[in-house]
């Protein structure tokens, strides 16, 4: 005897349901959309949380970021005239951070000062950031020209900045801008190199950089700028002495990142009043993130789940109704010779083909609304592989658990009672 | 007497033997067949008749594997298949045996030719074969430029040939027929018998259920029922 071949059945099955194209269409529609949905929502989740560690990935997940802050109370007192707020991060503190923690591979103070610059006729202000060599490397940033610092700027006190290459395009405008002077507040820097710049937002974490940075060694901003910096404020002349802005610290492994987060903390507290600091970890904000991403995983199956649920239960409604109306067909292929394997097979293919097609259609729609939003609003979304995967067993799953009551209906049919079927 | 102990030998083809067919009709028992005994040689036509409720369908059902004996046996081509299961009865369907029914019973949704190809398909005829042989069938009952209608832009006649070519797919020994005529006209329906016998002549065992005794006259055996009881069977000579 001849293979009972798939192929036949499932080309059988299509010939049934495109019998009644409009009936078939709706059937699928329920599971167009669950598929729909689940594959969109999964790519803007998969999306945001791609981003967000891609922004933790370009602070490092191996850094911690340690900001001085006006603590409240200064905050509050800064109003009056003559006085000087003294705040934030020491150069002792610096001192203690880099060698009492053995977790520490290394570590890099930073100053930051706005300044005013010039070139020529252009001007614009500037933040100049007072670093080592040290802070190339911890933050992996693409040089787009020259160099960056190095250890023999900070030791020779080399009057010399790398600029970032959005402020190199505005202040210089020029192609050539390796060797050119510009002038900082009233000092000149010869500019060695461009570097590219990541600024903005990474979750809760300011990026260490930004896109008006100027680079300088952390001597020179010393020895020209100072430590103190006075700002008009309505009207008010204040004065704050900060001696570092941040410590961006490298640990040596992933494991001791939040130890040694948790004893910098505790070893500042020693020596600090009042709490003018403030310690950022991405690692724990990249652990934060993919928490809420599992959160928002269950949720988006929960939804899906449900959608799927009902589209289900329509494909299910249907064929019993196709069961019933079919009942003098099913009649006329037993009697002829059909088992009832051969009858829950026919219906069960028949429920199959419609969910997996109405799952393709939905992965059609999945991929394509991710695409639109992507398009239109410019958020990011990543349509992953496994996403399509799953969402393909479901809707082949959804066929299988829901054709099954109809094709063991269809198949129980006696043969005597639905030959006489009108 | 003398005729009916000659078709009830332990040699037949198709053989009942005191065969009973109980229903339960709420709390009274209905006996459809009520301890039928008969053989059928292999190569006759027999005409099974009677009044509606005599059981002659029940009959037909049981000797077309649709339907079970309560109790007594049913062999088959030398097979006892009274106490087979669901699946084997299919196959035997499949296999063994060809219907033709009074409502035609065509799918009316797929061609003609889909239609004759049907019992191919569970045999697992790969589908060019099974194209030759409905075009085959089609021509034998003279349809071969129909193949492509549906069932449903034919006359009855027609649907009747249809219906006979793909009883005839599977070549089945044994043809039952449910009043083959009775949804015909008197000339269609003439035509039909003569296409039966036709079949009959090339070898095919052919049991019918009618109630006219004008149709009952193209076979060579008439059956009458009464009550779930074999009442006589006559001989007609041709």
């Amino acid at each position: 005897m001849k293979r009972f071949k798939l192929a036949r059945n499932i080309w059988l099955g299509i010939e049934n349901l495109l019998l009644h194209k409009l009936r078939t269409f709706l059937t699928m529609l329920g599971v167009v959309f669950g598929v729909g949905s689940v594959v969109a929502m999964l790519s803007v989740g998969e999306g945001a949380s791609q981003e967000a560690l891609e922004q933790i990935r370009k602070i490092g997940s191996h850094n911690i970021i340690i900001n001085s802050i006006k603590s409240d109370d200064e905050t509050s007192s800064s109003t009056v005239y003559t006085r000087m707020s003294i705040y934030g991060l020491k150069y002792d503190d610096f001192a203690r951070v880099s060698e009492s923690n053995p977790a520490v591979k290394q570590a890099v103070p930073v100053k930051i000062i706005n300044k005013d610059a010039r070139f020529h006729t252009r001007r614009m202000e500037l933040r100049v950031v007072g670093t080592t060599a040290k802070w190339f490397e911890m933050l992996d940033r693409l040089v787009v020209a020259g160099r960056v610092l190095l250890p023999r700027d900070n030791e020779k006190m080399a009057n010399v900045v790398v600029l970032t290459e959005y402020g190199a395009r505005r202040i210089l405008a020029t192609g050539n801008t390796i060797g050119e002077n510009i002038r900082i507040g009233s000092d000149y820097f010869m500019i060695v190199g461009i570097v590219k710049s990541e600024g903005g937002m990474a979750g809760n974490i300011q990026m260490p950089d930004e896109q008006t940075d100027a680079y300088i060694p952390i001597k020179v901003a010393r020895n020209y700028f100072g430590d103190i910096t006075r700002k008009s404020t309505a009207g008010t002349w204040i004065r704050e002495m900060v001696e570092l802005h941040k410590i961006i610290v490298q640990v040596d492994s992933l494991d001791n990142v939040v130890k040694t987060a948790n004893s910098i903390e505790a070893m500042l507290r020693r020596f600090h009043d009042k709490e003018d600091y403030q310690i950022s970890v991405p690692l724990a904000l990249l652990r934060q993130a993919e928490a809420t991403k599992r959160t928002f995983n269950i949720v988006l199956g929960s939804i899906a789940a449900i959608s799927l649920l009902v589209g289900g239960i329509g494909i299910m409604n249907i064929m019993l109704a196709s069961v019933t109306e079919r009942t003098r067909e099913i009649g006329i292929r037993r009697a002829i010779g059909a088992k009832r394997g051969q009858i829950i097979s026919q219906f069960i293919i028949e429920t199959v083909v419609l969910s997996t097609v109405g799952g393709f259609i939905g992965i059609a729609i999945g991929v394509a609304i991710p695409w639109a939003i992507t398009y239109f609003s410019g958020m990011p979304t990543v349509v992953t592989m496994s996403s399509i995967i799953l969402s393909v067993g479901i809707s082949i799953s959804v066929g299988v658990v829901f054709g099954l009551y109809p094709a063991v209906r269809a198949a129980n049919v006696d043969p005597i009672i639905a030959l006489r079927h009108e | 007497m003398q005729t009916r102990d000659s078709h009830t030998s332990e040699d037949g083809f198709i053989r009942l033997t005191n065969v009973m067919k109980t229903y339960q009709m709420g709390i009274e028992q209905v006996h459809a067949l009520a301890g039928v005994s008969v053989s059928f040689e292999k190569g006759s036509f027999w005409a099974i008749m009677g009044p509606s409720g005599s059981g002659k369908s029940t009959m037909l059902n049981i000797l077309g594997c649709l339907d079970r004996v309560t109790s007594g046996s049913y062999v088959l081509q030398d097979e006892d298949v009274s106490t087979l299961g669901d699946d084997a009865l299919s196959e035997h369907r499949l296999k063994h045996l060809g219907f033709i029914f009074q409502s035609f019973n065509l799918i009316p949704q797929i061609t003609v030719q889909k239609n004759i190809e049907l019992p191919l398909y569970y045999l697992g005829w790969d589908a060019d074969e099974s194209a030759d042989r409905a075009v085959e069938l089609a021509k034998k009952v003279g349809l071969e430029d129909r193949l492509g209608h549906k069932p449903t832009e034919l006359s009855g006649g027609q649907m009747q040939r249809v219906a006979i070519a793909r009883a005839l797919a599977n070549e089945p020994e044994i043809l039952l027929a449910d009043e083959p005529t009775g949804n015909l006209d008197t000339s269609t329906g003439h035509q039909i018998m003569d296409l039966i016998c036709e079949l009959n002549d090339l070898g095919k065992t052919i049991i019918m259920v009618t109630h006219e005794s004008e149709i009952a006259e193209h076979a060579g055996y008439n059956l009458h029922m009464r009550d779930g009881l074999i009442e006589r069977i006559k001989e007609n000579r041709q």
